[in-house]
């Protein structure tokens, strides 16, 4: 149960940092002065929220790596994912997936069309936007990742 | 025989990328990239200043050259300034939007001897360009044959290109673009500005302006490897200096100069729209090196889950076995 809750807030600190420094990447937290706040200077500097983002990937794909492979292997007697687990663990795979997509992008190259690359930018902000609603839904609702569990 | 050079490499590159899709990696790793892009020699050393290339550049490029509409859309907060350079369109001792290449001037001494070294400067054409890659729209991109280009009809005009531009290369018209039809008030300013190496040019076969009109032939245009075998070939007959070679991890303009480029730095005036000649290390290198570390982590992931269900499960059986006894 203790180290259950320890993964439990790791997590979300991953998920505060890994969306914060996502939207750092659209340049709006100078022009909002959000950036001018003492302690939060760095918002505003774009190769420090870019390396966290990367950071909090990996911490995030290691996490969700976690939970999937504890979930698959207890079986579904022990918990059963929600409605709003499914809706926001398939959010979390959509995120993943277009973002290790632009991680190959950023690789030097050209190996996605122009049209694709912008369909990643965009959806990858679409999918984030939709994650934060169905999250602060769940939140005002009190729904839970799964039945018969903590989580 | 731009055209030609641009077409061979096109099909040299185009075979590198089938090659590379199929074994699944990514172009970089396969080191077939930087043999596509087309790349420019700069022998600043017989650059005499005319300043016929920064005018062809103005001539040919007008039609792409913004027309804002005024009186600009009030921006909130007051932090958004506009960027206004309709009026200023001679400037051209600097980048501007509608100066996409200047000359920067350098007195410096050479054998002992006074000189003025004049230098073409406009957008380096990096390998792996930062504007492109971390522009949140896609508005910025790199064409198959290394240039990059900014969409005038996407760009919003956040100039986050400019900021993680080493050189802050792009430069911001507002009151133009797309920003004008979403939320001129809240978001975006404008449109960004700079050399697209004549792309239009060059994919109909011909040189761009600048290389075409110059009197002294200072720039050639090829294929990266070639360029840069040339350029050390003149650095060693000359005993000069290169840039761009290995700045920002690699550029598609590689400068050959008399005197060092720490020198030359010293020498020229650097600023807003005027550009070092530092050295640079690989902006988009530092994350990229995170790889492994997202490679692995998946990895970890599922190694910590099986030890926490193998721990947990040991200590089941050992409760179990333990429960008889009390
Ligand atoms: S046209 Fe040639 S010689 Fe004249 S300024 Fe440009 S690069 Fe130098
Ligand atoms: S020099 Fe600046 S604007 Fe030009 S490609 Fe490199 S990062 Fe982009
Ligand atoms: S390549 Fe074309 S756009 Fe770039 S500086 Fe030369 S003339 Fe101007």
């Amino acid at each position: 149960m203790h180290q259950k809750n320890n993964v439990r807030y790791l997590y979300l600190v991953t998920v505060f940092f890994i969306t914060l420094s996502g939207f750092g990447q659209m340049p709006i937290f100078k022009r909002y002065y959000i950036a001018d706040i003492p302690g939060l200077g760095w918002l505003a500097r774009f190769y420090v929220t870019h390396y966290m983002h990367y950071i909090c990937a990996a911490l995030l794909i290691g996490f969700s790596a976690y939970i999937i492979t504890g979930y698959v292997m207890a079986g579904r007697k022990k918990s059963e994912l929600t409605v709003t687990g499914y809706l926001r663990g398939a959010l979390i795979a959509g995120l993943i997936a277009t973002g290790i997509l632009l991680v190959i992008r950023n690789f030097e190259g050209y190996m996605f069309s122009h049209n694709f690359i912008i369909f990643l930018d965009l959806s990858h902000l679409a999918l984030v936007m939709l994650f934060l609603l169905t999250s602060l839904y769940c939140l005002i609702f009190k729904k839970k990742w799964s039945r018969d569990s903590n989580q | 025989m731009t055209g030609n050079i641009s077409r061979r490499s096109f099909i040299k590159g185009g075979l590198a990328a089938c090659a590379v899709a199929a074994s699944g990696i990514p172009a970089s790793a396969a080191g077939a990239d930087k043999d596509k892009q087309l790349a420019t020699l700069l022998d600043i050393g017989k650059c005499i200043g005319c300043g016929a290339c920064v005018e062809a550049c103005s001539e040919i490029n007008a039609e792409k050259y913004p027309e804002p509409k005024k009186p600009f859309p009030r921006m909130y907060p007051d932090r958004a300034k506009p960027e206004d350079w309709s009026d200023k369109k001679d400037v051209n001792d600097r980048l501007t939007p509608y100066n996409w290449l200047y000359i920067q001037s350098a007195d410096v001494t050479v054998n002992g001897e006074q000189k003025t070294i004049t230098i073409p400067r406009r957008c380096m054409h990096c390998v792996n360009p930062p504007c492109v890659k971390l522009c949140p729209w896609g508005s910025a991109k790199q064409l198959e044959n290394g240039i990059s280009r900014i969409d005038p009809d996407l760009c919003l005009g956040g100039a986050k290109c400019r900021d993680v531009c080493p050189w802050e290369i792009p430069q911001r018209q507002t009151g133009t673009g797309l920003y004008l039809d979403i939320l001129p008030a809240f978001a975006g300013n404008g449109v960004m500005y700079k050399c697209d190496r004549c792309y239009n040019r060059i994919s109909e076969g011909k040189p761009p302006a600048c290389i075409e009109v110059c009197p002294e032939n200072v720039q050639e245009i090829g294929p990266r490897n070639e360029i840069i075998k040339k350029a050390l070939a003149l650095a060693k007959e000359t005993n000069g200096y290169i840039y761009g070679e290995n700045e920002n991890g690699g550029t598609n303009t590689i400068y050959v100069s008399p005197v060092s480029f720490e020198e030359l730095n010293k020498a020229i005036k650097t600023g807003k729209g005027k550009p070092h000649l530092k050295a640079v290390s690989d902006s988009m290198g530092k994350a990229n090196n995170l790889l492994a570390a997202l490679a692995i982590a998946p990895i970890a992931g599922i190694a910590a889950a099986v030890g926490t269900l193998y721990k947990n499960s040991r200590r089941e059986n050992e409760v179990k076995r333990d429960a008889p006894k009390e």
